[in-house]
């Protein structure tokens, strides 16, 4: 439609029949084989959200939202996996956020420009390609075992955390780089100190892009099943965790423990598609929220 | 001639790695006087002045020679505590730089981060500083908008009254009308003829009318190295140089 437009409108073309010409055969083509990769893509995005949301919906009620499983799991809720993925996650936000950030800082304020420091980079994007199954044996040993946290909320936590960290500190420190030298300039003349420059200047300005990074990074972490798998996750309890150190149901392992272990298929695959759908909205939903305080902030800070 | 030198240049030169971009200037900025550095592009006017208040520390690699004496005390000592210089040579960007925060906020800045706590104080002093740089008026109803929604050239005197927060004794001006219209920098430069009163001012132009207008003493540069430096008016009229008056008279630049 703009394509067409567009060569209609150009000046010396008015009023005239154009001749055919191969470039704009090589445009349309272009144009078609674009718009077909995005159609592509946008297939599975919408065949994934029909697929759980038509599976899922019948068994969305207000008692499966608030209430703990009931016989063997084939029938009565999943608030107690709904609770534990919501600890779990904002376990994993407090440890990663204030660590990641501080990452970023010295990475892009602080550090000197050496191979070290380059290796260190290098290390951390890497970390990020751990397979997440690595990530829960690590979690197993270290805090479960050597800690001693036991299988925890506190264990799950900090797994996750260390799984969303690489994300959140490559996402912190473009947003920190894409500060304008011209504000820290402009602070530093007025003679503040470095520091003060970054917690008032360069955090402020950048805090949009390390809120979506964080929130992102930690969303997909809430919908991690092998990392929690031996650290924090449960099959079954009975009722809500009582402190950082209780054993948790959480919504990706409940959906994993469902269709694999369950004993009553035809029942129990009804609420592992309602499970889905729940992790699927929440993590939509954290997502949309990142989305919205980054325009907020926009607003604020400029852009 | 009595001459009262508020900042003294001997024998600067400064390196980029191991290119010499500045080379053995030696200069004299008066007290309360309008002082200009102009020169083509590229002649080290905004280097030289990025060494007045040390800005230049932030650039890796980076070497200073020689010295530069602000009443008299080395700037570039081992023991110059850099921020509390900032705070007396002030400066002023050639693209306004203003925070994205509120006006006031922008100029509460300067203040808070001394530790500064009296909001009266802070209050007075940020309108103080506004009505000095001739923006009171046009920003008196919204001090608590977003400083970004000003124009350029308000950005600009923003960025003055910004910097007289702190009371400088000397302030820089890198370039100050560079971006702005031709009205917004007439506002400027009749500015920066009233802050001569209190302040000592070295402005870098690459215009010279501008530098004709608004400047006491004039240093011209080229490729590093100071030329020739004087009076403005004797500069402009009957300069001794070869290479200033062809500059001056368009043939380069």
């Amino acid at each position: 439609m703009t394509r067409k437009t567009f060569s209609r409108t150009r000046p010396y073309a008015a009023g005239h029949r154009q001749a055919f010409r191969a470039s704009d055969l090589t445009q349309a083509l272009g144009f078609l084989f674009l718009g077909a990769c995005i159609a592509f893509a946008l297939f599975f995005l919408g065949s994934i959200l029909y697929f759980v949301i038509v599976r899922g919906a019948p068994a969305i009620s207000w008692e499966f939202l608030t209430s703990v499983p009931r016989r063997a799991m084939t029938q009565g809720g999943v608030a107690p996996a709904i609770v534990g993925t919501f600890y779990l996650t904002l376990g994993a936000i407090a440890f990663a956020l204030p660590l990641g950030l501080a990452c970023a800082i010295y990475l892009t304020e602080y550090s000197p420009k050496t191979i070290l420091v380059n290796i260190i980079r290098l290390s951390i994007a890497n970390l990020a390609g751990i397979p997440s199954i690595v990530f829960g044996l690590f979690g197993f040993a270290v805090f479960v075992k050597v800690f001693g946290f036991g299988v925890s909320i506190l264990s799950g936590s900090l797994t996750l955390g260390i799984m969303a960290l690489p994300g959140i500190i490559s996402a912190s420190q473009e947003a920190i780089l894409a500060v304008p030298q011209s504000y820290k300039e402009a602070s530093l003349a007025l003679g503040a100190t470095h520091w003060q420059t970054i917690a008032r200047v360069v955090l402020p300005s950048s805090l949009p892009g390390i809120l979506t990074g964080v929130i992102l990074n930690v969303g997909r972490v809430a919908g991690e099943t092998a990392a929690i798998l031996f650290t924090a996750a449960t099959f079954y309890t009975r009722g809500y965790p009582n402190s950082i150190f209780s054993e948790v149901m959480a919504l990706p392992y409940h959906i994993y423990a469902l269709m694999t272990e369950g004993t009553h298929p035809e029942s129990q695959t009804l609420i592992a598609y309602g499970s889905s759908l729940i992790l699927l909205s929440l993590v939509l939903a954290v997502s949309a929220l990142a989305i919205i305080l980054r325009q907020r902030q926009r607003r604020v800070y400029g852009s | 001639m009595d001459r009262d030198v508020k900042i003294s240049a001997l024998n600067v030169n400064f390196y980029y790695g191991k290119t010499l971009t500045l080379k053995n200037i030696s200069l004299d900025i008066l007290r309360k006087k309008v002082t200009a550095l102009i020169g083509p592009s590229g002649c080290g006017k905004s280097t030289f002045i990025r060494l007045l208040n040390r800005m230049n520390d932030l650039i890796p690699g980076a070497r200073v020679e020689g010295q530069i004496l602000l009443d008299g005390f080395d700037i570039y000592h081992p023991k110059t505590d850099v921020v509390s210089l900032r705070r007396r040579v002030g400066m002023v960007f050639q693209k306004p730089n203003p925070f994205p925060k509120s006006i006031f906020d922008n100029l509460a800045y300067g203040l808070t981060i001394s530790g500064m706590r009296d909001k009266r104080f802070i209050e007075h002093k940020v309108i103080d500083s506004l009505k000095k740089a001739a923006l009171y008026n046009e920003v008196k109803d919204r001090l608590h908008d977003n400083a970004l929604m000003l124009s350029g050239g308000q950005q600009q005197r923003l960025c003055i009254a910004r910097c007289l927060v702190v009371e400088p004794e000397v302030i820089l001006f890198d370039e100050p009308a560079a971006s702005l219209d031709p009205i917004s920098t007439r506002k400027i430069e009749e500015l920066i003829l009233e802050l001569k009163d209190e302040y000592t001012i070295a402005i870098v132009t690459h215009n010279m009318q501008q530098a004709a207008r608004v400047s006491d003493f004039t240093a011209f540069m080229y490729l590093g190295e100071l030329v020739e430096y004087g009076d403005t008016e004797r500069i402009f009229t009957v300069p001794r140089e070869k290479m200033t008056e062809e500059y001056l008279s368009g043939k380069f630049g």
